[in-house]
């Protein structure tokens, strides 16, 4: 029953809390990519790999009272902060999920911007392609976003380190 | 004259229930609806187990796609001309359209669920492997395929001719809502399309509406809104679905095994053990799969001949609302309960969220998760749609969630009624 939910909740009861939903999206993404097995579908949106599924199981989690969402009003949009509440604590102990360790990998992540996460995402989405083809990629479907070149290289090293760190 | 600037001597026209007409002119498109991998899509249903609650539900993917290419080609007729519009892409815009749901199969949703596959990939396939369909689109120019594919997946460079086949108001959306709410017989679903269309604008990387017509596309939400409750998020629909899905992990499990199946069931063969080709997926339609499930109504194994009986004759769980949180503790004691009554759990006790469904509803996208519509206002300013309707907002807001518990209460009833298992059971469901 609800394993889906609770890797996802596994993953905030190794995040502390996670900042952001377009973050939330990235991470998760990025996680998939690295061999973590959530099952939540992505497509390509207009701000990069985006999963309706994962939002609606947000939802879901919130309204059960397994994660805590806080949304806060900035200039031209709503924050929201997510974490795992007691109540979530207390379902994951009735619950056998296996995931390989995350918590280095989630604390890297959560450091960066939204922006940056969006670019690695977006190279990871194209990565079946050459090298040369995904940057050709990135800069065709996020030319608004001007990423550089220094960008896109630490965004290779960025993808380099999360696939070399198991934790 | 070029492939792609062909037209037909005399325009095509299909007679259409939900827009009166389809119209065809391009010798290109028609050349598209004759390739056996467009023609394979009537034998897929568009709202896939819906026809066990609504019955008229039998549409395919066929009509749909036919429609989705209809509202794409009056778009791009009031486009003719205005700013921003590019006429060049208008073919390209056309195939999109008409191409792309190619890449589903038969129940696509719990086939895609149970043996991890993505008919989004099979799109790609279609359209860039050995087919037809790519022999065709590969004859416009150099690179079409490939520009076709690049706008079904979102990545091609113009968004806005991305956005008129996926955003949350494109040409898709707009089909499926009219044709699904025709062929249930539901009165939700209808909106005012043409009006939509009037107040369509392109703009640089997306399609907008003129103020004025925010009251149209209120209604479009409220219908998206309605049909999502009242038709996709059906819970007959839901238990027709868990049976499904329950099935296809009984006959993979089974092989796994090493069952003897009494026939076997090649056509599944590649889907029990690995990735399909895109011949082998392309090989397995609705009829196929449901030829097996009426086969397996036979086989020994009395949980699939059990499922698959269930499903072909409409003996579908019954259901009650669950709360995950607060029912924990019952859920373990039903688990350990169905074991002893000789029901396994994990075919016949089942939870089931809304996110398990592949419909949704219109959300603001708050903070760059998804792009959402935008009104065009008098000063040329762009305000996002729930921030000017009360209507929209209003739902848009609302948080609706739900699980259910699905479990053959058939079943539970031919217990003898002095098993105080089937007591106990029937006190934690029912009370």
């Amino acid at each position: 029953m609800l394993e889906n939910h609770a890797k996802l909740m596994r993953f905030f009861a190794s995040s502390e809390e996670i900042v952001g939903r377009k973050k939330l999206q990235k991470i998760i993404y990025i996680l998939k990519k690295c061999e973590v097995p959530f099952e939540e579908r992505y497509q390509f949106h207009f701000y990069g790999p985006y999963s309706e599924e994962l939002t609606l199981r947000i939802e879901e989690l919130c309204n059960l009272g397994f994660i805590n969402e806080t949304k806060e009003e900035k200039k031209n949009y709503y924050q929201y902060r997510y974490q795992l509440t007691d109540a979530g604590n207390k379902f994951l102990e009735h619950y056998q999920v296996e995931l390989p360790a995350m918590r280095e990998r989630i604390s890297k992540m959560k450091e960066k911007s939204s922006r940056f996460l969006e670019l690695v995402s977006t190279m990871l989405y194209f990565e079946h392609l050459p090298r040369e083809e995904v940057e050709e990629k990135v800069r065709t479907v996020k030319s608004k976003q001007n990423y550089t070149m220094d960008e896109i290289n630490e965004a290779w090293s960025f993808i380099e380190e999360m696939r070399r760190t198991l934790h | 004259m070029a492939y792609k600037d062909e037209k037909l001597n005399e325009e095509k026209v299909f007679k259409d229930p939900v827009h009166r007409y389809v119209h065809i002119r391009d010798r290109v498109i028609w050349d598209l609806v004759g390739a056996p991998e467009f023609q394979r899509l009537r034998r897929v249903k568009q709202l896939g187990t819906s026809y066990l609650t609504f019955h008229g539900a039998e549409h395919s993917r066929f009509n749909h796609s036919l429609g989705v290419y209809e509202i794409v080609r009056r778009i791009l007729h009031n486009f003719e001309d205005r700013p921003n519009w590019d006429s060049n892409e208008r073919l390209l815009c056309l195939c999109a359209a008409l191409l792309h749901d190619l890449g589903h199969g038969p129940f696509s949703h719990s086939f895609e669920k149970v043996f991890k596959l993505n008919h989004e990939d099979f799109t790609q396939e279609i359209l860039l492997g050995d087919t037809t369909i790519n022999t065709i689109l590969s004859k416009v120019e150099n690179g079409f395929p490939e520009k076709v594919a690049d706008v079904i997946n979102k990545t091609y460079h113009n968004k806005l001719v991305v956005s008129l086949i996926s955003s949350q108001i494109d040409a898709d959306r707009m089909d499926y809502l009219q044709r699904d709410a025709y062929f249930t017989g539901v009165s939700y679903g209808h909106f005012d399309m043409e009006r939509i269309l009037r107040v369509m604008r392109p703009m640089e990387d997306q399609v907008v509406i003129k103020e004025s017509g925010m009251h149209a596309v209120e209604d479009y939400i409220m219908s998206r809104y309605q049909m999502y409750w009242q038709v996709y998020f059906h819970p007959v629909t839901r238990s027709a679905e868990v049976i499904l899905s329950k099935i296809l992990h009984r006959a993979k499990e089974l092989h796994e095994t090493g069952y003897e199946f009494a026939l076997k069931p090649t056509h599944f063969l590649s889907f029990f053990t690995e990735r399909p080709t895109l011949k082998e997926y392309l090989a397995l339609d609705e009829a196929v799969a449901m030829y097996y499930f009426q086969i397996w109504m036979n086989e020994e194994d009395p949980i699939l001949s059990d499922l698959c009986e269930r499903f072909v004759n409409r003996r579908l769980f019954k259901y009650i609302e669950f709360n995950p949180n607060l029912q924990m503790n019952e859920w373990m004691e039903l688990y350990r309960l169905f074991n002893k009554a000789g029901l396994n759990p994990d075919y016949y006790l089942v939870v089931d969220s809304s996110s398990d469904l592949p419909y949704d509803f219109y959300r603001p996208g708050e903070e760059e998760e998804r792009l959402p519509i935008h009104l065009l206002m008098p000063n040329q300013e762009l305000k996002e749609l729930s921030r000017q309707s009360d209507i929209v907002e209003s739902i848009s807001g609302k948080k609706r969630t739900d699980h259910k518990l699905y479990f053959p209460l058939d079943r539970l009833k031919e217990m003898s009624n002095r098993s105080k298992t089937k007591k106990r059971i029937l006190e934690i469901l029912y009370g």
